[in-house]
């Protein structure tokens, strides 16, 4: 045989490898799970309560246990301590000098206040135009296939937007045609010589903030639309009988009815947005003066073996989502009271 | 809200019309065509990579895409050499199934079993549980990345003795993928359960009551009755998950290697973005290819995805 055709023998034994291990791993985790409940059917009497307890819950908490909270812990601890690099044995406490270093290093402070921005500007943005374009087509009719277009990019990775949105960027020096779209069309529109989008300060953090609103409008049109078609109709009704009309009413009624869902997108997508990492580090991997809190992070810990410093990092993301998780629980605490 | 109502029983048919045109407020010509240009800008930038990844390598390369229409050229090259040759995405896409499937199918399970103790199981103790749960959402998982390494490669320890050993996941590619959806699965969790838990929260007392004095034990009323009841709930966390997962890059690149025969496909996408102009004719393709999934299962299931989004974020 020729030698060409063993790495293909054995990348197809790869792909077949790795498609029994999703079998085994699903069929497997069932069978233990049937196994389990099988056997605790046999429990009868006072022990049966707490045993099925123990079965249905205790899966969710152990993991949760593993995966979240110790960890968490775990990161926090790790946070004032100097480790470099990962497995490093030994380590000392150095107390708040990782958190010192954030708020006095102006590559970290210029990070901090970019990702200040992004936690601005996307979710005004995305709630703004999701809001309008909910509110246009409230009442009007054959909106599904719009509604399925604006909506589409929530299906889309954030690495595939990049990809996407890099056919939209693209720049090539002037003489030669663009084969970037937005280069194209301002040149069009005579502006001739239009900048390097990418490498372009401070129009490249503004331009990878259009990529996050692109993907989150689409969730905050949907959900603001069902708000909308869940006001009673009464209410229109009545207040156009008393004359409110177009901006008025949107304004005083319509807006005013979905503030609740308003503010939940609103929390949503900030908490995504302090999340993302993908659109900066596929964009610009941080450069040009792109970078953002979990982006540095990231790197931090597994690129440039700043361990305790990234934790450092991981704990002022936690402790910027806070105030959002303590509101999201009042919320449900009113919920659950009210019934 | 009931004066209001009264008020507008009689005439129905005047109200109606009334109440047509106070929804239509914002409608006609100039509404009808906002809403087109929304669509078509959210459009155009899909579009564009769409029509490159059937363009001729060096059409791509020196022209713009919306040359097609001009200049129309179709070649299948790029997606041969991505799927066939040395463009190595089959294995990613594969390695995105292997991961996807169970970190979407066994949290399924899990949750609905703790979302079933927490809503008709209650114990001193299950509101404090189901609201920790529910704050853990917001958690980001940056906090877990670390920590969660060191557990997959020398198990829980503290001060020295270890408290869990290490998961034994194996190596290789299986190792890594299962490492990954293992991850998903526990971030998962908190969204989950609370998705779902609200869900069953809402069954009929009156089956859980007529299935026990069947004689059931709690864990068949689960198996007979919840969990075939929370189907749609179940369906709406599922595709959730699955395009979350399906998207995801930080978890990937953090548990899986740097070898593209381990990586899933925003992975490997990730990779080739960042060797400028290396690969840079089979961006488009490989792009496609990595969003196509994603794309089917939101087009085909959008109706149930809907319903987990609202669930998940405007309950009630």
């Amino acid at each position: 045989m020729s030698p060409t055709l063993i790495p293909m023998e054995s990348a197809t034994s790869v792909a077949l490898l790795t498609l029994l291990s999703i079998v085994e791993a699903v069929v497997g985790f069932i069978v233990v799970l049937f196994l389990i409940f099988f056997v605790a059917q046999r429990a009868r009497g006072r022990i049966e309560r707490p045993l099925a307890i123990v079965i249905t819950l205790g899966p969710a908490l152990l993991l949760v246990l593993i995966g979240l909270i110790i960890p968490s812990i775990e990161t926090i601890n790790l946070s004032f301590k100097n480790q470099q690099f990962l497995g490093q044995l030994v380590t000392k406490y150095i107390g708040l000098e990782n958190y010192k270093t954030a708020f006095t290093d102006s590559y970290t402070l210029q990070t901090m206040l970019r990702t200040l921005a992004w936690l601005v500007v996307v979710p005004l943005f995305s709630v703004g135009i999701g809001l309008l374009s909910a509110l246009l087509m409230d009442g009007m009719k054959r909106t599904s296939l719009p509604k399925t277009l604006i909506f589409l990019p929530t299906a889309i990775s954030f690495v595939g937007a990049s990809v996407i949105w890099g056919y939209v960027y693209n720049y090539v020096e002037p003489p030669a045609p663009q084969t970037g779209l937005l280069s194209e069309v301002v040149m069009k529109l005579g502006w001739h010589n239009p900048p390097n989008w990418i490498l372009d300060v401070p129009v490249n953090t503004f331009l990878l903030m259009v990529i996050m609103i692109w993907i989150q409008v689409g969730f905050a049109m949907v959900i603001l639309g069902a708000a909308l078609k869940a006001i009673p109709e009464e209410i229109l009704e009545s207040a156009r009988l008393e004359g409110a009309t177009g901006a008025r009413l949107f304004r005083n009624i319509q807006v005013p009815m979905i503030m609740n869902t308003i503010v939940v997108v609103l929390t949503t997508v900030i908490i995504t947005t302090l999340k993302v990492f993908d659109i900066v580090f596929t964009m610009t991997n941080g450069n040009f003066n792109t970078d953002v809190l979990s982006r540095q992070m990231y790197a931090d810990m597994f690129v440039t073996s700043q361990v305790s410093q990234g934790a450092a990092l991981a704990v002022i993301i936690f402790i910027l989502v806070i105030p959002l998780m303590a509101y999201n629980v009042r919320q449900l605490r009113k919920e659950r009271e009210h019934g | 809200m009931t004066a209001q109502t009264q008020t507008t029983q009689p005439g129905s048919v005047d109200s109606a019309i009334v109440l047509k045109k106070a929804r239509k407020s914002l409608s006609g010509p100039i509404a009808s065509s906002a809403v087109a240009l929304i669509a078509i800008l959210w459009t155009l930038p899909t579009l564009g990579l769409f029509i490159n990844s059937f363009r001729s390598k060096e059409d791509a390369a020196t022209t713009g895409w919306w040359q097609f229409f001009l200049h129309p050229s179709f070649s299948l090259s790029g997606y041969r050499q991505v799927l066939f040759d040395n463009g190595g995405m089959v294995q990613p896409l594969i390695n995105s199934f292997a991961i996807t499937i169970p970190a979407t199918i066994i949290p399924i399970f899990i949750a609905s079993m703790a979302g079933y103790a927490l809503a008709w199981m209650r114990f001193k103790g299950s509101d404090a549980i189901f609201f920790t749960l529910f704050a853990l959402q917001v958690v980001p998982l940056q906090m877990a990345l670390v920590p969660l390494q060191q557990f997959y490669h020398k198990g829980l320890q503290f001060y020295g003795v270890t408290i869990l050993p290490a998961p034994p996941v194996g190596h290789g590619v299986t190792g890594v993928m299962a490492q990954i959806w293992m991850s998903h699965t526990m971030f998962s969790l908190p969204l989950a359960v609370f998705l779902i838990h609200n869900f069953i929260a809402q069954i009929p007392g009156s089956l859980i009551e007529a299935a026990k004095i069947d004689g059931a034990s709690d864990l068949r009323i689960y198996q007979s009755v919840v969990l075939p009841l929370s189907m749609p709930a179940i369906a709406s966390f599922g595709i959730f998950q699955f395009l979350w997962v399906w998207n995801d890059l930080l978890v990937a690149k953090t548990f899986g290697g740097s070898d593209p025969a381990e990586q899933p496909v925003t992975a490997r996408m990730q990779s080739l973005v960042g060797n400028f102009g290396a690969h840079q004719e089979l961006l488009a393709p490989a792009g496609f290819l990595s969003i196509v999934v994603p794309l089917i299962v939101f087009l085909s299931l959008q109706r149930y995805f809907v319903r987990g989004l609202m669930a998940g974020s405007v309950k009630g």
